[in-house]
Protein backbone atom coordinates (compact mmCIF):
# COMPACT_ATOMS: atom_id res chain seq x y z
CA UNK A 1 0.00 0.00 0.00
CA UNK A 2 0.91 3.66 -0.40
CA UNK A 3 0.54 6.71 1.85
CA UNK A 4 1.49 10.36 1.57
CA UNK A 5 2.41 10.47 5.24
CA UNK A 6 2.85 7.77 7.84
CA UNK A 7 2.46 8.97 11.42
CA UNK A 8 3.91 6.64 14.05
CA UNK A 9 1.96 6.85 17.31
CA UNK A 10 -1.72 7.47 18.07
CA UNK A 11 -1.23 9.45 21.25
CA UNK A 12 -2.43 13.03 21.52
CA UNK A 13 0.50 14.22 19.36
CA UNK A 14 -0.04 11.78 16.48
CA UNK A 15 -3.81 12.34 16.51
CA UNK A 16 -3.43 16.13 16.50
CA UNK A 17 -0.88 16.02 13.69
CA UNK A 18 -3.14 13.73 11.64
CA UNK A 19 -6.11 16.03 12.16
CA UNK A 20 -4.22 19.22 11.30
CA UNK A 21 -2.73 17.69 8.14
CA UNK A 22 -6.10 16.36 6.96
CA UNK A 23 -7.84 19.64 7.74
CA UNK A 24 -5.32 21.44 5.55
CA UNK A 25 -6.29 19.19 2.66
CA UNK A 26 -3.75 16.36 2.78
CA UNK A 27 -5.08 13.02 1.58
CA UNK A 28 -4.03 9.43 2.20
CA UNK A 29 -2.61 9.79 5.69
CA UNK A 30 -1.94 6.66 7.75
CA UNK A 31 -1.48 6.54 11.54
CA UNK A 32 0.09 3.36 12.96
CA UNK A 33 0.08 2.45 16.65
CA UNK A 34 1.41 -0.71 18.21
CA UNK A 35 -1.37 -0.74 20.81
CA UNK A 36 -4.75 0.91 21.48
CA UNK A 37 -5.72 4.61 21.28
CA UNK A 38 -4.00 6.57 24.12
CA UNK A 39 -2.00 3.52 25.27
CA UNK A 40 1.17 5.60 25.69
CA UNK A 41 1.79 8.56 28.00
CA UNK A 42 -1.41 10.25 26.80
CA UNK A 43 -3.72 7.77 28.54
CA UNK A 44 -1.64 7.89 31.72
CA UNK A 45 -1.15 11.61 32.13
CA UNK A 46 -2.46 14.22 34.54
CA UNK A 47 -3.86 16.19 31.58
CA UNK A 48 -3.29 19.54 33.21
CA UNK A 49 -3.04 22.57 30.95
CA UNK A 50 -1.02 25.56 32.06
CA UNK A 51 0.57 28.69 30.64
CA UNK A 52 2.68 29.53 33.68
CA UNK A 53 6.07 28.66 32.25
CA UNK A 54 9.56 30.02 32.69
CA UNK A 55 10.65 30.10 29.05
CA UNK A 56 9.15 32.08 26.21
CA UNK A 57 8.85 29.04 23.94
CA UNK A 58 6.79 27.04 26.43
CA UNK A 59 4.59 30.06 27.27
CA UNK A 60 3.72 30.63 23.63
CA UNK A 61 3.07 26.95 22.89
CA UNK A 62 0.78 26.69 25.91
CA UNK A 63 -1.12 29.92 25.29
CA UNK A 64 -1.91 29.13 21.66
CA UNK A 65 -2.86 25.57 22.60
CA UNK A 66 -5.31 26.81 25.23
CA UNK A 67 -6.90 29.05 22.63
CA UNK A 68 -7.45 25.89 20.59
CA UNK A 69 -8.89 23.90 23.51
CA UNK A 70 -11.38 26.69 24.23
CA UNK A 71 -13.18 26.00 20.95
CA UNK A 72 -12.04 22.40 20.38
CA UNK A 73 -15.45 20.83 20.88
CA UNK A 74 -16.93 22.92 18.05
CA UNK A 75 -13.87 22.89 15.81
CA UNK A 76 -13.60 19.10 16.02
CA UNK A 77 -17.40 18.63 15.95
CA UNK A 78 -17.09 16.29 18.92
CA UNK A 79 -20.33 14.91 20.30
CA UNK A 80 -18.86 13.87 23.64
CA UNK A 81 -17.58 16.09 26.43
CA UNK A 82 -13.86 16.92 26.55
CA UNK A 83 -14.44 18.04 30.18
CA UNK A 84 -12.41 21.22 29.76
CA UNK A 85 -12.33 23.15 33.02
CA UNK A 86 -10.56 26.47 33.29
CA UNK A 87 -10.20 26.94 37.01
CA UNK A 88 -6.54 27.75 36.98
CA UNK A 89 -3.27 26.44 38.35
CA UNK A 90 -2.21 27.57 41.81
CA UNK A 91 1.57 27.17 41.94
CA UNK A 92 3.00 27.39 45.45
CA UNK A 93 6.37 28.98 46.25
CA UNK A 94 7.99 27.39 49.27
CA UNK A 95 10.72 29.95 49.92
CA UNK A 96 11.74 33.49 49.06
CA UNK A 97 14.15 32.64 46.21
CA UNK A 98 11.42 30.59 44.54
CA UNK A 99 8.94 33.42 44.96
CA UNK A 100 11.47 35.81 43.36
CA UNK A 101 11.86 33.45 40.41
CA UNK A 102 8.08 33.27 40.10
CA UNK A 103 7.79 37.03 39.99
CA UNK A 104 10.19 37.05 37.01
CA UNK A 105 8.13 34.30 35.37
CA UNK A 106 4.91 36.29 35.89
CA UNK A 107 6.49 39.32 34.18
CA UNK A 108 7.45 37.16 31.21
CA UNK A 109 3.98 35.56 31.15
CA UNK A 110 2.20 38.93 31.34
CA UNK A 111 4.37 40.33 28.56
CA UNK A 112 3.08 37.49 26.35
CA UNK A 113 -0.55 38.18 27.27
CA UNK A 114 -0.89 35.39 29.85
CA UNK A 115 -3.07 36.62 32.77
CA UNK A 116 -1.00 35.12 35.62
CA UNK A 117 -0.59 36.95 38.93
CA UNK A 118 1.34 36.72 42.18
CA UNK A 119 -0.70 35.92 45.28
CA UNK A 120 -0.01 36.19 48.99
CA UNK A 121 -0.68 33.26 51.33
CA UNK A 122 -4.02 34.85 52.37
CA UNK A 123 -5.10 35.36 48.76
CA UNK A 124 -4.19 31.74 47.98
CA UNK A 125 -6.42 30.54 50.81
CA UNK A 126 -9.39 32.26 49.16
CA UNK A 127 -8.89 29.89 46.24
CA UNK A 128 -7.94 26.71 48.15
CA UNK A 129 -8.93 27.18 51.81
CA UNK A 130 -7.41 23.99 53.23
CA UNK A 131 -3.75 24.69 52.45
CA UNK A 132 -1.22 24.41 55.26
CA UNK A 133 -0.09 28.03 55.66
CA UNK A 134 3.30 27.03 57.00
CA UNK A 135 4.03 25.03 53.85
CA UNK A 136 4.38 27.98 51.44
CA UNK A 137 5.21 31.70 51.31
CA UNK A 138 3.20 32.81 48.29
CA UNK A 139 1.89 31.57 44.96
CA UNK A 140 1.07 32.38 41.38
CA UNK A 141 -2.31 31.83 39.80
CA UNK A 142 -3.61 31.89 36.25
CA UNK A 143 -7.35 31.48 35.85
CA UNK A 144 -7.32 30.33 32.23
CA UNK A 145 -5.11 27.31 32.98
CA UNK A 146 -6.98 24.08 33.59
CA UNK A 147 -7.63 20.46 32.85
CA UNK A 148 -9.12 18.16 30.19
CA UNK A 149 -10.13 14.52 29.96
CA UNK A 150 -7.19 13.01 28.05
CA UNK A 151 -9.17 10.09 26.62
CA UNK A 152 -11.94 12.31 25.34
CA UNK A 153 -9.64 14.99 23.97
CA UNK A 154 -7.62 12.41 22.05
CA UNK A 155 -10.79 10.77 20.82
CA UNK A 156 -12.01 14.16 19.58
CA UNK A 157 -8.88 14.54 17.41
CA UNK A 158 -9.07 10.89 16.36
CA UNK A 159 -12.72 10.97 15.25
CA UNK A 160 -12.27 14.30 13.43
CA UNK A 161 -9.20 12.93 11.62
CA UNK A 162 -11.09 9.77 10.69
CA UNK A 163 -13.97 11.78 9.29
CA UNK A 164 -11.45 13.63 7.11
CA UNK A 165 -10.25 10.31 5.71
CA UNK A 166 -7.23 9.50 7.88
CA UNK A 167 -6.68 5.74 8.29
CA UNK A 168 -5.71 4.36 11.69
CA UNK A 169 -4.05 0.98 12.20
CA UNK A 170 -4.04 -0.15 15.84
CA UNK A 171 -2.15 -3.09 17.34
CA UNK A 172 0.34 -2.77 14.50
CA UNK A 173 4.01 -2.06 15.22
CA UNK A 174 6.48 -0.19 13.02
CA UNK A 175 9.51 -2.45 12.72
CA UNK A 176 11.64 -0.80 10.08
CA UNK A 177 11.92 2.35 7.98
CA UNK A 178 13.69 1.99 4.65
CA UNK A 179 15.92 4.87 3.52
CA UNK A 180 17.51 4.85 0.06
CA UNK A 181 19.87 7.58 -1.16
CA UNK A 182 19.01 9.62 1.89
CA UNK A 183 15.28 9.47 1.12
CA UNK A 184 12.60 7.60 3.01
CA UNK A 185 10.92 5.05 0.75
CA UNK A 186 9.02 2.63 2.96
CA UNK A 187 7.65 1.91 6.42
CA UNK A 188 7.50 -1.75 7.37
CA UNK A 189 5.14 -2.88 10.13
CA UNK A 190 4.31 -6.34 11.39
CA UNK A 191 1.25 -6.29 9.12
CA UNK A 192 1.93 -3.98 6.14
CA UNK A 193 4.58 -2.50 3.90
CA UNK A 194 3.68 1.11 3.26
CA UNK A 195 5.36 3.08 0.46
CA UNK A 196 5.86 6.66 1.60
CA UNK A 197 8.39 9.48 1.53
CA UNK A 198 7.21 11.22 4.70
CA UNK A 199 7.29 9.77 8.22
CA UNK A 200 6.24 11.57 11.41
CA UNK A 201 7.79 10.19 14.56
CA UNK A 202 5.20 10.76 17.30
CA UNK A 203 6.13 7.61 19.19
CA UNK A 204 6.35 9.24 22.64
CA UNK A 205 8.55 7.18 24.95
CA UNK A 206 9.83 5.20 21.97
CA UNK A 207 10.75 8.17 19.76
CA UNK A 208 14.46 7.53 20.21
CA UNK A 209 14.09 3.96 18.94
CA UNK A 210 12.20 5.22 15.88
CA UNK A 211 15.05 7.70 15.24
CA UNK A 212 17.52 4.81 15.45
CA UNK A 213 15.61 3.07 12.64
CA UNK A 214 16.76 5.81 10.24
CA UNK A 215 20.14 6.44 11.85
CA UNK A 216 19.14 9.74 13.47
CA UNK A 217 20.24 10.22 17.04
CA UNK A 218 17.48 11.98 19.00
CA UNK A 219 18.87 13.14 22.37
CA UNK A 220 15.90 12.15 24.52
CA UNK A 221 15.35 9.54 27.21
CA UNK A 222 12.31 7.99 28.86
CA UNK A 223 11.66 7.74 32.56
CA UNK A 224 8.81 6.48 34.68
CA UNK A 225 6.56 9.03 36.39
CA UNK A 226 4.01 7.72 38.82
CA UNK A 227 0.55 9.02 39.64
CA UNK A 228 -2.44 7.98 41.73
CA UNK A 229 -6.18 8.54 41.92
CA UNK A 230 -8.50 8.75 44.94
CA UNK A 231 -12.15 7.96 45.47
CA UNK A 232 -14.49 10.64 44.08
CA UNK A 233 -16.00 13.22 46.46
CA UNK A 234 -18.10 16.36 46.02
CA UNK A 235 -16.25 19.26 44.44
CA UNK A 236 -13.90 21.01 46.87
CA UNK A 237 -11.01 22.12 44.65
CA UNK A 238 -11.09 24.27 41.52
CA UNK A 239 -7.49 24.67 40.39
CA UNK A 240 -4.55 22.34 39.93
CA UNK A 241 -2.28 22.70 42.94
CA UNK A 242 1.42 22.33 42.33
CA UNK A 243 4.88 23.02 43.64
CA UNK A 244 8.22 22.47 41.94
CA UNK A 245 10.29 22.48 45.13
CA UNK A 246 7.82 20.28 47.02
CA UNK A 247 7.67 18.14 43.90
CA UNK A 248 3.96 17.45 43.40
CA UNK A 249 0.81 18.28 41.48
CA UNK A 250 -2.75 17.58 42.61
CA UNK A 251 -6.02 18.14 40.80
CA UNK A 252 -9.67 17.30 41.43
CA UNK A 253 -11.17 16.20 38.13
CA UNK A 254 -14.85 16.79 37.23
CA UNK A 255 -15.62 13.15 38.03
CA UNK A 256 -14.78 14.01 41.66
CA UNK A 257 -11.60 12.03 42.21
CA UNK A 258 -8.23 13.60 42.93
CA UNK A 259 -5.26 12.89 40.68
CA UNK A 260 -1.81 13.48 42.11
CA UNK A 261 1.73 12.78 41.05
CA UNK A 262 5.35 13.60 41.69
CA UNK A 263 8.64 12.77 40.02
CA UNK A 264 11.01 10.23 41.49
CA UNK A 265 14.44 11.75 42.14
CA UNK A 266 17.29 10.06 40.22
CA UNK A 267 14.86 7.94 38.26
CA UNK A 268 16.63 5.49 35.94
CA UNK A 269 16.22 6.05 32.22
CA UNK A 270 14.12 3.17 30.92
CA UNK A 271 10.75 2.13 29.56
CA UNK A 272 9.63 0.87 32.95
CA UNK A 273 6.12 2.10 33.87
CA UNK A 274 5.45 0.01 36.95
CA UNK A 275 4.07 1.18 40.32
CA UNK A 276 6.12 1.43 43.50
CA UNK A 277 5.26 1.57 47.19
CA UNK A 278 7.90 4.25 47.69
CA UNK A 279 5.98 6.59 45.38
CA UNK A 280 2.85 5.99 47.43
CA UNK A 281 4.72 6.77 50.66
CA UNK A 282 6.32 9.96 49.36
CA UNK A 283 3.14 11.18 47.67
CA UNK A 284 1.13 10.61 50.86
CA UNK A 285 3.70 12.46 52.98
CA UNK A 286 3.82 15.42 50.60
CA UNK A 287 0.09 15.90 50.20
CA UNK A 288 -0.60 15.45 53.94
CA UNK A 289 1.92 18.23 54.58
CA UNK A 290 0.55 20.66 51.97
CA UNK A 291 -3.17 19.96 52.33
CA UNK A 292 -3.94 17.69 55.32
CA UNK A 293 -7.63 17.53 54.43
CA UNK A 294 -6.84 15.67 51.21
CA UNK A 295 -5.11 13.08 53.38
CA UNK A 296 -8.58 11.89 54.44
CA UNK A 297 -9.24 10.52 50.96
CA UNK A 298 -8.70 6.89 50.03
CA UNK A 299 -6.33 5.99 47.23
CA UNK A 300 -8.02 3.70 44.74
CA UNK A 301 -5.34 3.05 42.17
CA UNK A 302 -1.83 3.99 41.12
CA UNK A 303 0.02 3.62 37.83
CA UNK A 304 2.99 4.95 35.89
CA UNK A 305 3.78 6.43 32.49
CA UNK A 306 6.76 7.61 30.49
CA UNK A 307 8.06 11.14 30.40
CA UNK A 308 10.12 11.56 27.23
CA UNK A 309 12.72 14.11 28.28
CA UNK A 310 14.95 16.43 26.21
CA UNK A 311 18.12 18.17 27.45
CA UNK A 312 16.41 21.58 27.83
CA UNK A 313 13.02 20.16 28.93
CA UNK A 314 11.38 21.60 25.84
CA UNK A 315 10.01 19.57 22.94
CA UNK A 316 11.62 18.67 19.65
CA UNK A 317 9.12 19.57 16.93
CA UNK A 318 11.13 19.49 13.75
CA UNK A 319 12.12 18.01 10.42
CA UNK A 320 15.44 16.19 10.83
CA UNK A 321 18.19 18.37 9.35
CA UNK A 322 19.93 15.31 7.87
CA UNK A 323 16.95 13.44 6.50
CA UNK A 324 14.28 15.34 4.61
CA UNK A 325 10.82 13.91 5.12
CA UNK A 326 11.55 12.65 8.64
CA UNK A 327 9.55 14.73 11.11
CA UNK A 328 9.87 14.47 14.88
CA UNK A 329 7.49 15.43 17.70
CA UNK A 330 8.87 14.19 21.00
CA UNK A 331 10.86 15.18 24.09
CA UNK A 332 7.85 16.90 25.66
CA UNK A 333 9.41 16.33 29.07
CA UNK A 334 6.06 15.71 30.75
CA UNK A 335 4.00 18.41 29.01
CA UNK A 336 3.06 17.11 25.60
CA UNK A 337 -0.61 16.83 26.32
CA UNK A 338 -1.14 20.55 26.80
CA UNK A 339 1.00 21.47 23.76
CA UNK A 340 -0.67 19.03 21.38
CA UNK A 341 -2.74 21.52 19.34
CA UNK A 342 0.42 23.48 18.53
CA UNK A 343 2.37 20.29 17.84
CA UNK A 344 -0.18 19.44 15.16
CA UNK A 345 -0.23 22.97 13.80
CA UNK A 346 3.57 23.29 13.57
CA UNK A 347 4.31 19.87 12.07
CA UNK A 348 1.50 20.15 9.51
CA UNK A 349 2.75 23.57 8.40
CA UNK A 350 6.28 22.19 8.07
CA UNK A 351 5.10 19.29 5.92
CA UNK A 352 3.06 21.62 3.72
CA UNK A 353 5.89 24.16 3.49
CA UNK A 354 3.77 26.82 5.15
CA UNK A 355 5.19 29.42 7.47
CA UNK A 356 4.78 28.94 11.21
CA UNK A 357 3.94 31.93 13.39
CA UNK A 358 6.37 30.72 16.04
CA UNK A 359 10.05 30.34 15.11
CA UNK A 360 10.85 26.69 14.34
CA UNK A 361 14.41 27.26 15.57
CA UNK A 362 13.19 27.00 19.15
CA UNK A 363 12.24 23.37 18.62
CA UNK A 364 14.78 22.13 16.10
CA UNK A 365 16.66 18.87 16.55
CA UNK A 366 20.22 20.14 16.29
CA UNK A 367 19.83 22.95 18.84
CA UNK A 368 21.56 20.80 21.46
CA UNK A 369 24.76 20.49 19.47
CA UNK A 370 25.09 24.26 19.14
CA UNK A 371 27.00 26.43 21.55
CA UNK A 372 24.04 28.55 22.44
CA UNK A 373 21.52 26.28 24.06
CA UNK A 374 17.95 27.41 24.71
CA UNK A 375 17.18 28.53 28.22
CA UNK A 376 16.42 25.40 30.24
CA UNK A 377 12.87 25.21 31.59
CA UNK A 378 12.98 25.18 35.42
CA UNK A 379 9.25 25.12 36.06
CA UNK A 380 8.73 21.38 35.92
CA UNK A 381 7.59 18.56 38.19
CA UNK B 1 -35.00 -6.85 30.64
CA UNK B 2 -33.90 -3.79 28.68
CA UNK B 3 -30.17 -3.31 28.12
CA UNK B 4 -30.30 0.19 29.57
CA UNK B 5 -31.69 -1.23 32.82
CA UNK B 6 -28.92 -3.77 33.26
CA UNK B 7 -26.02 -2.41 35.30
CA UNK B 8 -22.67 -3.87 34.27
CA UNK B 9 -20.40 -1.65 36.38
CA UNK B 10 -21.75 -0.70 39.79
CA UNK B 11 -18.95 1.72 40.65
CA UNK B 12 -19.60 3.95 37.67
CA UNK B 13 -23.23 3.10 36.81
CA UNK B 14 -22.48 1.73 33.36
CA UNK B 15 -25.24 -0.24 31.63
CA UNK B 16 -25.16 -3.06 29.14
CA UNK B 17 -26.53 -0.61 26.58
CA UNK B 18 -23.49 1.65 27.12
CA UNK B 19 -21.14 -1.27 26.57
CA UNK B 20 -22.95 -2.39 23.42
CA UNK B 21 -22.93 1.13 21.99
CA UNK B 22 -19.15 1.37 22.43
CA UNK B 23 -18.64 -2.04 20.84
CA UNK B 24 -20.68 -0.85 17.85
CA UNK B 25 -18.50 2.27 17.67
CA UNK B 26 -15.47 0.06 17.20
CA UNK B 27 -14.06 -0.02 20.73
CA UNK B 28 -13.71 -3.77 21.00
CA UNK B 29 -10.98 -4.26 23.59
CA UNK B 30 -11.20 -3.82 27.34
CA UNK B 31 -8.64 -1.00 27.52
CA UNK B 32 -10.65 1.11 25.05
CA UNK B 33 -13.93 0.44 26.88
CA UNK B 34 -12.25 1.38 30.16
CA UNK B 35 -11.22 4.75 28.78
CA UNK B 36 -14.61 5.40 27.19
CA UNK B 37 -16.82 4.27 30.06
CA UNK B 38 -14.60 4.20 33.19
CA UNK B 39 -15.33 0.48 33.64
CA UNK B 40 -12.60 -1.02 35.81
CA UNK B 41 -11.61 2.42 37.13
CA UNK B 42 -13.85 2.51 40.19
CA UNK B 43 -13.15 1.38 43.76
CA UNK B 44 -13.66 -2.32 42.95
CA UNK B 45 -11.17 -2.07 40.07
CA UNK B 46 -13.20 -4.25 37.75
CA UNK B 47 -13.82 -7.13 40.09
CA UNK B 48 -17.53 -7.02 39.28
CA UNK B 49 -17.58 -5.93 35.67
CA UNK B 50 -14.55 -7.43 34.03
CA UNK B 51 -15.90 -10.94 33.44
CA UNK B 52 -19.25 -9.51 32.27
CA UNK B 53 -17.54 -7.21 29.81
CA UNK B 54 -15.16 -9.90 28.69
CA UNK B 55 -18.20 -11.97 27.76
CA UNK B 56 -19.76 -9.12 25.78
CA UNK B 57 -16.50 -8.53 23.89
CA UNK B 58 -16.18 -12.26 23.19
CA UNK B 59 -19.73 -12.40 21.82
CA UNK B 60 -19.25 -9.28 19.70
CA UNK B 61 -15.89 -10.27 18.24
CA UNK B 62 -16.71 -14.00 17.95
CA UNK B 63 -13.77 -14.99 20.10
CA UNK B 64 -13.44 -17.40 22.98
CA UNK B 65 -13.54 -15.69 26.38
CA UNK B 66 -10.04 -16.91 27.15
CA UNK B 67 -8.77 -14.99 24.11
CA UNK B 68 -10.18 -11.66 25.32
CA UNK B 69 -7.71 -9.84 27.59
CA UNK B 70 -9.15 -7.84 30.50
CA UNK B 71 -7.81 -4.68 32.12
CA UNK B 72 -4.46 -4.50 33.87
CA UNK B 73 -4.67 -5.14 37.60
CA UNK B 74 -3.19 -2.23 39.52
CA UNK B 75 -2.43 -1.56 43.15
CA UNK B 76 -4.09 -0.93 45.64
CA UNK B 77 -6.28 -3.95 46.33
CA UNK B 78 -8.61 -1.88 48.52
CA UNK B 79 -8.85 1.86 49.12
CA UNK B 80 -6.49 3.19 51.79
CA UNK B 81 -6.48 6.71 53.23
CA UNK B 82 -3.51 8.84 52.24
CA UNK B 83 -2.90 9.80 55.89
CA UNK B 84 -2.80 6.14 56.86
CA UNK B 85 -0.18 5.55 54.20
CA UNK B 86 1.77 8.54 55.49
CA UNK B 87 1.61 7.28 59.06
CA UNK B 88 2.75 3.85 58.00
CA UNK B 89 5.47 5.08 55.68
CA UNK B 90 9.00 4.02 56.41
CA UNK B 91 11.10 7.07 57.19
CA UNK B 92 14.08 6.92 54.92
CA UNK B 93 15.62 10.23 55.90
C1 LIG C 1 2.22 10.59 35.06
C2 LIG C 1 2.22 11.58 33.95
C3 LIG C 1 1.60 12.82 34.11
C4 LIG C 1 1.60 13.76 33.09
N1 LIG C 1 0.92 14.94 33.26
C5 LIG C 1 0.83 15.81 32.23
C6 LIG C 1 0.07 17.01 32.36
O1 LIG C 1 -0.51 17.27 33.41
N2 LIG C 1 0.00 17.85 31.29
C7 LIG C 1 0.64 17.57 30.11
O2 LIG C 1 0.55 18.36 29.19
N3 LIG C 1 1.36 16.45 29.96
C8 LIG C 1 1.47 15.56 30.98
N4 LIG C 1 2.22 14.43 30.83
C9 LIG C 1 2.96 14.23 29.59
C10 LIG C 1 2.07 13.76 28.45
O3 LIG C 1 1.40 12.59 28.85
C11 LIG C 1 2.91 13.44 27.21
O4 LIG C 1 3.82 14.47 26.93
C12 LIG C 1 2.00 13.29 25.99
O5 LIG C 1 0.90 12.45 26.28
C13 LIG C 1 2.79 12.72 24.84
O6 LIG C 1 1.91 12.35 23.80
P1 LIG C 1 2.48 11.63 22.54
O7 LIG C 1 1.33 11.42 21.63
O8 LIG C 1 3.63 12.41 22.02
O9 LIG C 1 3.09 10.25 23.09
P2 LIG C 1 2.32 8.94 23.61
O10 LIG C 1 1.01 9.24 24.19
O11 LIG C 1 3.30 8.20 24.44
O12 LIG C 1 2.03 8.13 22.28
C14 LIG C 1 3.03 7.46 21.56
C15 LIG C 1 2.40 6.28 20.87
O13 LIG C 1 3.36 5.69 19.99
C16 LIG C 1 3.13 4.32 19.95
N5 LIG C 1 4.36 3.66 19.47
C17 LIG C 1 5.59 3.66 20.04
N6 LIG C 1 6.45 2.94 19.31
C18 LIG C 1 5.75 2.47 18.24
C19 LIG C 1 6.09 1.65 17.12
N7 LIG C 1 7.32 1.15 16.94
N8 LIG C 1 5.12 1.36 16.22
C20 LIG C 1 3.85 1.84 16.39
N9 LIG C 1 3.49 2.61 17.42
C21 LIG C 1 4.42 2.93 18.33
C22 LIG C 1 2.75 3.95 21.37
O14 LIG C 1 1.99 2.76 21.41
C23 LIG C 1 1.95 5.18 21.82
O15 LIG C 1 0.54 5.00 21.70
C24 LIG C 1 2.25 13.48 31.85
C25 LIG C 1 2.87 12.23 31.68
C26 LIG C 1 2.86 11.29 32.70
C27 LIG C 1 3.53 9.96 32.48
Amino acid sequence: MKANQVIIGAGISGCSIAYHLAKKGMKNIVVVDKSYLTSGATGRCGAGIRQQWGTEANCILAKKSIEFFETAKEELEYEGDIEFKQEGYLILATDKPELDRFSKNVKLQNSLGIPAKLLSVEESLKIVPYLNTSAFVGATFCQTDGHLNPFKMTEAFYLAAKRLGVQFFFFEEVKEIIVENNKITKVITDKHEIDTSVVVNAAGGFAKEIGDMVGIDIPVFSENHEILVTEPIEKIQGPMLMSFTQNFYCQQVPHGSFLMGRSTPNQVHSHDISSSWSFLDEMAKTICHIAPKIGELRVIRQWGGSYNVSPDKQPIIAEAENLKGFYIACGFSGHGFMFSPMTGEIISNMILNRKNEISPDLFKLNRFSEKELNAVEQSVV
Amino acid sequence: MRDDKIIICRCEDVTLADVKRCLEEGYTNFEDLKRQLRVGMGPCQGQTCSALIQREIAKFTHKAMKDVPIQKTRPLIIGVELRAIKDGAIDES
